[in-house]
């Protein structure tokens, strides 16, 4: 056992002592603080800018109303009368020197006409146009004598909710928030069976390429060289995943602007489901040893660090196409593909996860699915120890499956 | 306390790498290993190590087969040179010690003292691949000597080096060999064997040729050299009976003889012929018996 941690600290820490690694962390955690910030800095650039809107108003009364329109809106616009003529306004706006302006007309309804540059400046324009409404409203409600009460009564939305037969399905609340939710997590398992095995390989194939290997397997058994590595590899991955969620969660906590809140109700966060997190960790935990053990089988074989790629390409395909079904099956979990595929042990991490997550199956089958990849991890282990026996110390140029026998063979015991 | 390798025969689908392979090493001493590319020795060492199993026989250190719980008494400097290049000189040799069981601290002072005494402290720091390829090497022997193994697997450890370091790492693996370890290690400098080897071996096709002491493989040889220095010609003795082979020398000839008593007939007819500066019988070499019992020169 003393072995076993000491190659399984060595992983951890010289990975995590990269500069890769640690830039690549630094990034993604930083990146997240971008996302959830990104409308309050979009907004900081935009108040910068003066938002004066020039309104022609003949009657000298509406500008107040829509200011005070504008106000209860908490819109950052200034309605101000202006002198100009249409002419001297529209000279203005192909200049530059003004940004936008409205013509307003009482006749018997409201009209308004709103000028500004570009149609893409629709934002603005829509709160404009919302100012407009609520005056025309107003108005209206005093001509027909309506109370305030009255009005809110006339506006009330509709109570409508949906509601699905089927026993396994969740509520549409429940399943837009968990939709949200296990997007993101099945994301999160995508990139780190890719990128975890991947980096098991490589550095089975470094140790291989720069000899070091033999030096290894002659001081500890290569099984126990083989499986320590992927421990250590598999800590790291579970570290970086907590920076990446912590970095996430704080900056989306912080920021707290109207997207985060936003991000955080769709996303199923503010009601965090502890069980759907669960299933995430054990799922990507199972997936990452699937994928790590035929890694190292397959870094075993290569004798150059250039020639993993190639080889690793058959298990990258199985990755891609569980993410297919995953991701696919995001809109509908109920097809049967996506159920016959979540018992398929290579699939399974991140389809059974997807089912998991989005319907309200029986334990027993995320179970079963479970003792299936567990079963597979184990005989993946056990065939995988014995060509990691024999390919570490195959040096040669061919390099395909085939060598996987050759490689049994050399590692036999007789 | 031996190593003791009993008709060990390994292969590799049809190909016959090591064939009824037997040899014993008794404690502290050091067994050379001559051959040819492909004969063999470094399968007879991944076997010795259990990196391999051998199809047939056994292998055992005092008794007792070699496990990974031998691991702390085993040193191994393997032929195609391993370390990890991007890690520091100090840490890596930490590492493979601690590897082999032995404590992060014992580790970290006989480090410092084996760099001391290969006069490259300053490398502690320094990553392995900004070494030269012969202070790579100093490095690589610290790492299979470094947590004072009982049993050193040495293959080919002086080539690529010049004869100062080749030096300096000949008395290194002598002082171990004082303190009791034993030594099997590869060779393809025969003085280097001869010069360090109590017992050799000549591999040849996976199978012992010659095997013993040194000594006992010269006499057993039957042949001897005999040297003459003078100016005359004296391709006229390789005429007499009992002369195997001539060959002429810028300063005289060397003659090969099976029998002794030739030498006295050469001494007699070389005196015949002139002035004689010089004449002595010799050992075969090592190189000698080699050619003669491979069948061609050690590459």
């Amino acid at each position: 056992m003393h072995s076993f941690w000491i190659i399984f600290k060595q992983a951890f820490m010289t990975k995590a002592r990269t500069k890769s690694f640690i830039i690549t962390t630094i990034i993604v955690a930083a990146a997240f603080f971008l996302l959830a910030n990104l409308p309050n800095i979009i907004e900081s650039f935009q108040r910068e800018e003066d938002q004066v809107l020039h309104v022609i108003d003949e009657s000298g009364e509406l500008v107040a109303q829509l200011q005070t329109q504008l106000e209860q809106s908490e819109s950052d616009i200034q309605a101000m009368p202006t002198d100009m003529s249409e002419e001297e306004l529209q000279q203005g706006i192909t200049e530059g020197t003004i940004e936008s302006y409205l013509v307003m007309e009482e006749e018997n309804t409201l009209s308004a006409r709103y000028v500004s540059e570009s149609a893409n400046d629709i934002g603005a324009g829509a709160e404009v146009e919302n100012a407009v409404q609520a005056i025309q409203t107003a108005m209206a409600a005093e001509r027909l004598g309506l109370t305030g009460a009255e009005v809110g009564e006339l506006f009330m939305p509709a109570d409508f909710e949906r509601q699905a037969v089927s026993a396994s399905s969740k509520t549409e609340e429940e399943l837009s928030q968990a939709r949200g939710l296990v997007y993101v997590l099945i994301l999160l398992i995508y990139v780190a069976v890719i990128y975890y095995p991947n980096m098991i390989a490589m550095e089975v194939a470094n140790e291989k390429s720069s000899r070091v290997m033999e030096i290894l397997i002659s001081s500890v058994s290569p099984v126990k060289h083989m499986f320590a590595k992927i421990a250590g590899i598999g800590t790291l991955g579970i570290v970086q995943m907590m920076i990446f969620g912590i970095a996430g969660y704080f900056a989306f906590k912080t920021s707290g602007s109207d997207m985060a809140e936003g991000f955080f109700s769709v996303m199923g966060f503010s009601e965090i489901k502890i069980s759907t997190f669960l299933f995430a960790i054990l799922f990507f935990l199972l997936g990452y040893f699937l994928y790590a053990v035929l890694a190292a089988l397959l870094g075993s074989l290569v004798s150059r660090t250039e020639d993993v790629q190639q080889l690793m390409l058959p298990m990258m395909f199985l990755i891609i196409i569980s993410s297919f079904i995953a991701f696919s099956g995001i809109g509908m979990p109920e097809a049967s593909y996506v159920t016959i595929s979540s018992f398929i042990p290579f699939f399974a991490p991140l389809v059974m996860f997807l089912r998991v997550g989005m319907l309200d199956i029986p334990l027993w089958e995320p179970l079963l699915s479970i003792a299936i990849m567990l079963a597979t991890i184990g005989v993946l282990g056990w065939f995988g120890a014995r060509v990691y026996r024999g390919g570490v110390l195959m040096y040669g140029s061919s390099q395909s499956l085939k060598d996987i026998g050759k490689a049994i063979r050399l590692g036999n015991k007789k | 306390m031996a190593l003791s390798v009993e008709h060990a025969t390994r292969k590799f689908g049809d190909f016959t790498a090591v064939d009824d392979l037997s040899l014993r090493v008794e404690e502290g001493e050091m067994h050379g290993f001559l051959g040819a590319n492909g004969s063999g020795k470094t399968t007879t060492f991944r076997m010795i190590l259990g990196l391999l199993d051998p199809t047939h026989g056994q292998i055992t250190w005092n008794g007792k087969p070699i496990t990974y719980e031998s691991s702390p008494i085993i040193g191994y400097l393997p032929e195609e040179r391993g370390l990890y290049p991007k890690m520091k000189v100090e840490d890596q040799l930490i590492y493979l010690a601690q590897l082999r069981k032995m404590s992060k601290a014992d580790a970290k002072r006989e480090t410092a003292a084996w760099l001391e005494r290969f006069e490259v402290p300053h490398y502690a720091g320094k990553k392995v691949e900004e070494l030269s390829k012969g202070n790579q090497q100093k490095i690589q022997l610290i790492a299979s000597l470094v947590h004072k193994p009982s049993l050193i697997i040495l293959d080919e450890p002086f080539s690529g080096l010049d004869p100062v370091n080749v030096g300096m790492l000949k008395s290194a693996i002598l002082d171990v060999q004082k303190q009791g370890a034993t030594i099997v290690f590869s060779s393809h400098r025969m003085d280097h064997v001869e010069e360090l080897c109590d017992d050799m071996s000549i591999l040849d096709h996976g199978k012992v040729v010659v095997g013993g002491s040194i000594r006992e493989v010269k006499r057993n040889f039957g042949k001897q050299n005999v040297r003459l220095k003078m100016d005359q010609d004296l391709v006229s003795l390789s005429g007499l009976p009992g002369v195997e082979k001539y060959k002429g020398t810028i300063d005289g000839a060397l003659l090969q003889i099976s029998d002794e008593s030739t030498a006295q007939s050469i001494l007699e007819e070389a005196m015949k012929l002139g002035q004689l500066r010089h004449f002595s019988i010799e050992e075969p070499s090592l190189e000698e018996i080699f050619i003669a019992k491979v069948g061609k020169a050690y590459a």
